[in-house]
């Protein structure tokens, strides 16, 4: 399942680093995130849940980057 | 200005009034250390914050740490020193911040600028209820509903138009800014502007369907397919700014150390450990990091703007090294709507032959039956003609005012026993016989497109070197068409599956580097639109099957389009490359300077934040495409 969410970010190396905390977190099969756009397009592994896993990704990008913000 | 520009801006401000009336207090010392420390709060406060939070986090190496460590680290020599030079450490916190807001500020405008580009999205539908018009969500027409588009408003819904007529602009679709004739009866696509009359629109899609809805969906979903380019850059800065740190580190205690105990001279930990702090201030990888998407954001924006849609930064970049062009004939470089294009051997003139060629053949409906028609260009008075004998596979005879009209083939010419004069063009050739007597013959072809052969020409100044045409029709048509265009080969009487085959062996046979680019009109030929390096479909406005399967897609069928779009990729990546070389290069050598000591801190923001501007500039000239 593919999601696309609405975030807030201010430089775009963080952007990045966001999009590497995402791929990381459990659940997620492949993440990107658009810095432009201002968008992360999230893809689940199957038989997960997206809300909770949304979650820990917001956890894990707020860790590498304090600044940002992911809309779930 | 977001909320968070505005304080930014005003935080820069406040330090920098600071900054200039201290310069008139003749303070020393401690008190002088404090009073400097206010602006230097005032403008770095976060990013102290920032660092501290990444350290917590295990994330060092952060721009906010890097900030933090160089600036702190002035500070502390300036202590050291006693020499009360704290405005250097100041302004480089300064410019940092400055460069920050002005990526922001241009992010965010190049942001807006590129959505109002693509701003075709309909906000509403008008459903006409009980007599008066209802503004509705176009999500919630269902197909085959009737809605009203006032002149003015955009076509919110793909459909075929029930009454009215009305003259569209086009140009958010497809670049063209002459408007485009709709009347009753003709398919109305989504997104156009209503320019003069009112018109009932029975919808044929929904709204998600839409070729509106389908092209934001692209345009929006484009930049995150990532380019070589971006994907390097994102490698490098991984790479890059902790590589620079531990140089940093190096640079701190190696040459001191060796100084002290290799060489027995004093340390002078002061000069080795400003150096390094300089380092730091160049390490800050934003200039490539930002500049690149952008530069592709910025491409991919300008290119919709001029009608050519494409799917991807990857694809741009694709695109920009296309060195052979495959074409489908029928559709792409010819019209794909068979015409009258010639009149030979008659005595009466042309007007009234074609007048007797149409209406003979008016009860037929056969495309042929149609070109002589459109070429009559007049209504058909079908109460003129009698007589009507079909000659399946060969025309028609019928009386037309009384007088008999034969209109047909060879082999109707030597069934009715009349002597004919063979016609030397290519096409199809219509013989006409007028009581009894040869009147001459009409050649109807499939016409090349007005701009055909110019496209070429520019196709091969843009650097394609090979140009292939691919057809399933004759040879003759198709070398006739290929020798008037200038093209280097053709591929004739092909069938769909060959076609494929055809580029595939045009794949083996090509340089690896050089990019071959398929342009078809979208009609069956997605596999091999598909198979390509790049696929390019034409004409594409209202054709999901080409919107599907292409890379990019021209929303006019004008052939123009396509040098035209590798241009604009071409300028994008020049952009791309001059900012990766422009910023890695002024980076490397204010490293090199920083190194042994002839650059200082002041340089070294230069390289950060100068080089940024500078980068982020000239990303967004990318957007610029008009003369290209």
């Amino acid at each position: 399942m593919k999601k696309t969410y609405k975030i807030d970010v201010d430089c775009a190396n963080c952007a990045n680093k966001m999009e590497d905390a995402a791929k990381h977190t459990a659940g997620v099969k492949d993440a990107s995130v658009n810095f432009m756009l201002l968008k992360m397009n999230v893809e689940f592994e199957e038989g997960q849940n997206p809300k909770d896993v949304m979650q820990e990704v917001r956890k894990n990008c707020k860790k590498v980057e304090d600044d940002c913000e992911v809309y779930i | 200005m977001s909320k968070k520009q505005k304080t930014m801006l005003v935080r820069i401000l406040a330090s920098v009034v600071l900054l200039v009336s201290f310069d008139f207090v003749p303070v020393e010392g401690w008190p002088r250390f404090v009073l400097y420390l206010i602006p230097y709060l005032v403008i770095g406060y976060d990013i102290l914050l920032k660092a501290l939070k990444g350290i917590k986090n295990r994330q060092m190496f952060d721009e906010s740490f890097l900030m933090a460590v160089a600036t702190v680290g002035a500070i502390a020599l300036a202590l050291y020193a006693k020499t009360g030079d704290y405005l250097e450490a100041i302004a480089v916190m300064l410019f940092y911040q400055i460069g920050e807001w002005f990526q922001s500020y241009a992010v965010g405008k190049s942001r807006r600028n590129i959505s109002d580009l693509m701003d075709i999205r309909p906000d509403y539908a008008n459903v006409e209820k009980n007599g008066s018009l209802k503004k509705v969500d176009p999500d919630e027409v269902g197909i085959g509903s009737v809605i009203v588009v006032q002149p003015g408003e955009k076509v919110p819904i793909d459909g075929i138009i029930v009454e009215g007529a009305s003259s569209l602009n086009t140009s958010a679709l497809t670049g063209e800014s002459l408007p485009r004739e709709a009347k009753t009866g003709d398919d109305i696509i989504s997104g156009c502007i209503n320019m003069t009359g009112v018109l009932k629109i029975q919808t044929t899609k929904e709204f998600g369907e839409s070729t509106v809805s389908k092209i934001l969906d692209l345009v929006e979903n484009a930049s995150s397919r990532k380019s070589k380019s971006e994907d390097f850059i994102s490698k490098f800065a991984r790479i890059y700014t902790p590589a620079v740190c531990y140089a940093a580190l190096a640079l701190a205690f190696l040459p001191p150390l060796v100084r002290m105990l290799g060489l027995g001279l004093p340390a002078d930990w002061g000069t080795w450990i400003y150096r390094a702090l300089t380092f730091l201030v160049i390490s800050c990888p934003c200039a490539l990091v930002i500049s690149i998407p952008l530069s592709f954001f910025a491409g991919i924006g300008g290119a919709s703007k001029a009608g050519v849609l494409v799917k991807g930064s990857n694809y741009l970049e694709t695109l920009s090294q296309t060195k052979v062009a495959v074409f489908d004939k029928t559709g792409t470089l010819t019209q794909g709507v068979f015409e009258v294009n010639g009149i030979h051997h008659n005595e009466m003139e042309d007007a009234k032959l074609i007048e007797y060629a149409a209406l003979a053949e008016s009860a037929s409906s056969h495309p042929i039956s149609k070109s002589l028609q459109k070429s009559y260009g007049k209504d058909i008075d079908r109460s003129r003609v009698t007589d009507i004998q079909e000659i399946s596979g060969n025309g028609v005879v019928a009386k037309v005012d009384g007088t008999e009209v034969a209109a047909g083939n060879d082999k109707l010419m030597d069934h009715l026993g009349i002597p004919y004069k063979n016609c030397h063009a290519v096409g199809t050739i219509i013989h006409m016989a007028i009581d009894g007597k040869y009147a001459g013959h009409i050649v109807i072809s499939d016409i090349v497109k007005p701009h055909s052969k110019e496209a070429i020409r520019a196709l091969k100044k843009a650097g394609v070197h090979k140009i292939v045409m691919l057809t399933g029709d004759a040879k003759k048509v198709a070398s006739q068409v290929a020798d008037a265009l200038g093209l280097d080969d053709v591929y004739s009487e092909l069938l769909p599956a060959d076609k494929v085959n055809k580029v595939e062996d045009l794949l083996r046979i090509k340089p690896v580097k050089a990019k071959l680019a398929f342009v078809g009109d979208g009609i069956n030929d997605a596999p091999v639109l598909r198979r390509a390096d790049i696929g390019i479909a034409m004409g594409a406005m209202g054709s999901d099957a080409a919107i599907e399967a292409a890379d990019v897609v021209l929303m006019d069928d004008d052939p123009m389009q396509i040098s035209k779009a590798i241009n604009i990729s071409r300028k994008c990546l020049r952009i791309v490359y001059q900012n990766i070389v422009f910023a890695i290069g002024i980076k490397l050598i204010c490293l090199a300077l920083g190194a042994v000591g002839i650059a200082d801190m002041w340089l070294a923001i230069f390289a950060d934040v100068g080089v940024m501007i500078i980068a982020v500039l000239n990303a967004i000239r990318a957007l610029f495409v008009k003369n290209l």
